[in-house]
């Protein structure tokens, strides 16, 4: 793997040749900026999301990693003041192209937050489904909707928990059980690409071991990129690691790599805690 | 100190006990059937009630809050989402001056543009002057339970591919409702027993009508024409009108209340 490093620079063709056994860039990040007013949140960032694998991006607090993150489907710009610089390519195609919608951006690159957010008004099952009644035209048929709900739920780890009480409001689960809900409620639209926004950051141990299970599982299928503060669930969940300090991005490497030698010398000190 | 905040507190409550106990005795005996159902009778003749009043309170509710309402939400909405916006300020501004103003002045207000330019009173024109002085009411209720929805589940909705109306109207409207309800149900109860607006607005009105554009009678126009005549019999039909009036806040009170319990135990099923 870390000899394998694929060094894809994505030409404007590249996107049809696909080499199978090396993993491709599914997202690629290129001279990226984001401010939020006349601060630069981040900085001049390259970097590739592999298709099928799982990213980590650490770094301290205010490093500039979930802005980062919601740069990659659109939801940096939702803030006031808020704005980016640079290209994101899905598939090649920049999602910051003038005429691209970013409603139809956020439907294949899914999110999930910090604290669970189930909507207190919809039942468990109306949850997992909400995205995919966005997204459709007319109103999909009850049992289509209980197919996917079924589906993404299962996908989430969460069936056999909510199985007999789909109807009940999402209040009345778990945080555990709420942030899965969050996920499946991010797969049910069926996404390319899974963002993670620090996901176990407000979970008990046991819920967040859960969490990082899933994510172990949804590898292959789904692109998966989580932002984190926790460095062993980095070093547990990811393929690869990126590692941020003051909006730059420092270094990224296989994460087997970046915890036993990385390249940088702040990225050491971090990771063996001398700050941050 | 403490004890003369008990004081007070109950100093501010006994008005209310007085005031009711007052009408219960004054006025429950007047009170019956055909109160709710006979009209008035000419004076000298006995008996008779307020029904045309009831059906016309009822009616410049339904007048304001069908003006007043879909304003005052939907002004909330915009103060909430756009609340550092400068328009936003000045409109916050505006609508605190608007909820402070006299409601004499509303009732000027409305007979300057509503009856005089047609030369004549009319039900409209009351339900106009009563949806002003319920509109920023509506307006300020609606943009604090708005605000309480979390930043959060605005976000979620967005980023699962929601466009902006469906986030304001599905998840952050939806999820605000039961304390927009109760905000919209208390700006009921203040407009049910206003008077002024409806002076020279509304007018009043000794039959039975249901024309938008013929005066109407109202409970607390009717109360205050019966209050203010020489006779016993009126005086106590007056007293019979009060307490039914305020029956009625009270019973929209206590609707408000139960929205709000419902939506703080939500959750906990």
């Amino acid at each position: 793997m870390a000899t394998t490093e694929p060094q894809v620079r994505a030409t404007d063709a590249a996107a049809t040749a696909v080499a199978a056994p090396a993993p491709t860039a599914l997202v690629s990040v290129r001279a990226l900026d984001a401010f939020f007013g006349p601060t630069r949140a981040v900085r001049d960032v390259s970097l590739d999301f592999l298709e099928g694998q799982v990213t980590a991006i650490i770094g301290p607090s205010g490093c500039g990693k979930s802005t980062l993150l919601r740069c990659l489907n659109r939801m940096h710009e939702t803030v006031v003041t808020a704005r980016v610089e640079g290209e994101v390519r899905l598939d090649g195609k920049d999602i910051y192209d003038r005429g691209v919608n970013p409603i139809e951006v956020r439907r294949r690159i899914g999110m999930v937050f910090q604290r669970p957010t189930p909507v207190p008004t919809m039942s468990i099952r109306d949850n997992v489904t909400a995205g995919f009644r966005a997204a459709g035209s007319g109103a999909p048929s009850r049992t289509e909707q209980h197919e996917i709900a079924e589906w993404a739920l299962r996908r989430a780890a969460l069936w056999d928990e909510v199985k007999d009480r789909l109807n009940d409001s999402a209040m009345a689960l778990s945080g555990g059980q709420q942030q899965r809900l969050c996920i499946a409620r991010a797969l049910a639209t069926r996404p390319r690409v899974l963002l993670l926004d620090e996901p176990t950051a407000s979970l008990d141990p046991l819920s967040t071991q859960k969490i990082e299970e899933l994510v172990y599982e949804l590898r292959g299928d789904v692109t998966v990129v989580i932002v984190t503060h926790n460095m062993q669930q980095a070093a547990r969940v990811s393929d690869r690691t990126a590692f941020m300090l003051m909006g730059d991005l420092v270094e990224v490497a296989p994460t087997s790599r970046m915890f036993t030698s990385p390249a940088d010398e702040r990225t050491e000190a971090y990771i063996t805690g001398r700050f941050g | 100190m403490i004890a003369l905040t008990v004081l007070a507190a109950l100093l501010a409550t006994l008005p209310l006990v007085l005031i009711l106990g007052l009408l219960l005795k004054q006025g429950a005996s007047s009170l019956n059937w055909a109160f709710f159902t006979a009209m008035p009778k000419p004076v000298g003749e006995s008996g008779g009630g307020m029904a045309n009043a009831l059906a016309g309170t009822m009616m410049l509710i339904a007048i304001a809050s069908a003006i007043g309402l879909p304003v005052g939400i939907g002004a909330g909405m915009y103060l909430a989402e756009h609340r550092g916006g400068r328009l936003a300020s000045v409109v916050r501004f505006l609508s605190d001056v608007l909820n402070g103003l006299p409601s004499i002045v509303v009732g000027i207000f409305a007979w300057q543009f509503l009856v005089r330019p047609v030369k004549h009173f009319s039900a409209l024109a009351g339900g106009i002057a009563l949806a002003v002085m319920m509109i920023p009411l509506v307006a300020r209720a609606t943009e604090e339970m708005i605000r309480l929805v979390p930043n959060s589940l605005r976000e979620a909705a967005l980023a699962l591919g929601y466009p902006r109306w469906r986030t304001s109207l599905t998840v952050v409207l939806r999820t605000a409702l039961p304390g927009i309800v109760t905000g919209a149900l208390v700006a009921v109860a203040r407009i049910a027993g206003e008077t002024a607006p409806l002076l020279f607005t509304a007018f009043g009105n000794q039959f039975w009508s249901t024309s938008l554009t013929q005066p109407i009678s109202a409970l607390p126009l009717q109360i205050f024409s019966y209050a203010i005549s020489p006779y016993e019999e009126w005086h106590s039909l007056a007293w019979a009108g009060a307490l039914v009036l305020l029956a009625l806040v009270l019973v929209i009170s206590l609707i408000a209340r139960f929205v709000t319990r419902s939506r703080f135990g939500h959750g906990h099923d």
